[in-house]
């Protein structure tokens, strides 16, 4: 395969990214779309600069401790309780109608709620990210855990197994692929997460800083705040499947030549 | 000689969830000897499976008795290793440590005996230049040979494989069963050897079980008087087509016999559909 053809693939996306800027700025200037409905890519570049760094960074470390101690939880309980419904038909099927509502219920809606309960500290922000972000985690690790082939469940158990062995030697490696897909998603949730949190009770962070600038009318900074966001969840996508190919190769889906 | 492995009266049923037990198997006796080479033949879905399983201990019977040197088998076997139809390694080891794994799974830790023992079989089985490779670089009759060299590795009495070659191709599936028959030697078990291929069977076995229809029950046995070792040129003999001929004529007399009206099996063929 040719070096160039496969750089100008992979550069594909960014490019076509970045060629709706300059159409962006042209069609902002031509049609004169007023700023509090659509800013231009140049107000909100200007915007950006206008607020200091160390405050971006400020306001980016904020909701991206809440986003991943959020999401670190929600992984700490997913895993085990996983572990528990694959082991246990009773517990599997008492729990999951509860999981099911649980993630059918709107979290935004219940955030007011949580904020009531837990009061303004850390803890109603942890309880929000880790509540959006649990069903993903739970469903793709039971998922992956079943999908263990029959046959390598009779031979662990013609090795007289016992049943933590048999989950911790050929269960949990088997639910490694699917729990990579269900922790893309959950991760990019976490941030919506940490956001919606923050809009409902916070001084600091990306979402607060999205919705002080609109109640300020500064709408290119809230603009500003919006693409850091979506910047920093493609981030963490990205570092989800880096962490995978580091540490999973086995586990990447085979490429086609 | 006492046998190695018995079956006396086995019968074995699965419980259904709506409606009576399904019958896999019914009334089977047979015994096998140590060192020797027995094949199940029987049409697909008659139950061979689970005759592999009740040896290898993973269930119990519904009644009879299965016992390898008139101990009853009860619960997983020491001394029984399985080659199952799928390779079934995990695709996060290497070869050498898939061919480890039943150590790793029971002990922890293998010894440098047991990555000796890990790399000459590794080496009988043909691979041993492929000790680092993942299973997904193999191909599938590799994959199957590295089955074969884990279901090895903790020297078991007895040998269990089910349908191995079932799910390669014709030309690798030939060269296994020559290689299958060369390990063997190597290394004598008491083999118990699952196919629905008739030339399989006639090829490598001494002695070959046909069974019926499920439920299954024992039609005949059937010996294999070829000469050992057996090569290529077994498969051109006379006496080699004669007993495929038997066979296959032992397999399809019950169904012709159900086209024809007056079957023993009818009901078992309603009972089914």
């Amino acid at each position: 395969m040719q070096k160039p053809e496969v750089l100008l693939r992979r550069a594909l996306p960014g490019l076509t990214l970045l060629s709706l800027i300059p159409l962006w700025e042209i069609a902002c200037r031509v049609f004169e779309i007023p700023a509090f409905v659509l800013p231009s890519p140049s107000a909100i570049a200007g915007a950006f600069a206008d607020v200091e760094m160390s405050r971006w960074l400020g306001h980016l470390w904020a909701t991206l401790r809440v986003a991943l101690a959020g999401f670190a939880i929600s992984l700490a309980i997913s895993i085990p309780l996983a572990v528990l419904m694959v082991r246990s038909p009773f517990l599997s099927r008492t729990l999951y109608p509860l999981l099911v509502v649980i993630q059918s219920t709107p979290i935004v809606a219940i955030a007011p709620l949580i904020i009531v309960m837990f009061g303004t500290g850390w803890a109603p922000r942890l309880t929000i990210t880790s509540l959006i972000t649990f069903f993903p985690l739970v469903v793709s690790a039971t998922t992956g855990m079943l999908a263990t082939p029959p046959e390598l469940i009779e031979l662990s158990r013609s090795l007289r197994n016992s049943p933590t062995r048999e989950i911790w030697y050929v269960r949990l490696p088997y639910a490694v692929p699917h729990l990579f897909s269900g922790m893309k998603v959950a991760v990019t949730l976490a941030i919506i997460g940490a956001v919606v949190a923050e809009f409902v009770a916070a001084e600091e962070g990306l979402g607060y800083f999205v919705q002080f600038s609109t109640s300020y009318f500064k709408i290119p900074q809230a603009f500003a705040a919006l693409l850091f966001l979506s910047i920093v969840s493609l981030a963490l996508f990205k570092g989800v499947q880096v962490l995978q190919a580091l540490f999973f190769r086995w586990s990447l889906p085979k490429e086609k030549n | 000689m006492k046998p190695h492995v018995r079956f006396d009266n086995v019968s074995h049923a699965y419980p259904s969830e709506n409606g009576p037990p399904v019958e896999a198997i019914r009334n089977l006796n047979f015994s096998i000897d140590k060192g020797e080479f027995v094949a199940v033949l029987g049409p697909s879905g008659c139950g061979k499976s689970t005759l592999l399983r009740l040896l290898a201990g993973l269930f119990e019977p519904t009644s009879g008795l299965v016992s390898v040197y008139d101990k009853a088998v009860v619960g997983p076997q020491e001394n029984t290793g399985i080659v199952f139809q799928k390779p079934t390694l995990l695709p996060w080891k290497n070869v050498l440590e898939n061919v480890l794994f039943p150590i790793r799974y029971k002990s922890g830790r293998p010894s440098s005996d047991d990555i000796a023992q890990a790399k000459s079989l590794l080496a009988m089985v043909g691979l041993g230049d492929f000790e680092r490779h993942m299973p997904d670089q193999l191909s599938g009759g590799m994959q199957q040979r590295v089955g074969i060299a884990r279901a090895l590795l903790l020297d078991p009495e007895i040998l269990i494989m089910d349908e191995p070659f079932s799910a390669l191709d014709a030309l690798t599936r030939e060269e296994m069963g020559f290689d299958l028959l060369r390990i063997w030697r190597q290394r004598p078990k008491t083999v118990l050897f699952i196919t629905h291929s008739i030339a399989e069977a006639a090829l490598l076995a001494d002695r070959v079980l046909v069974l019926s229809e499920r439920p299954a029950t024992l039609l005949e046995e059937v010996r294999i008087d070829l000469p050992r070792p057996r090569t290529a040129e077994t498969i051109h003999e006379r006496a080699f087509s004669d007993y495929t001929h038997r066979l296959r004529e032992l397999i399809y007399q019950p169904r012709l016999k159900v086209v024809a009206g007056g079957a023993p099996n009818k009901e078992a063929h309603h009972a089914k559909a």
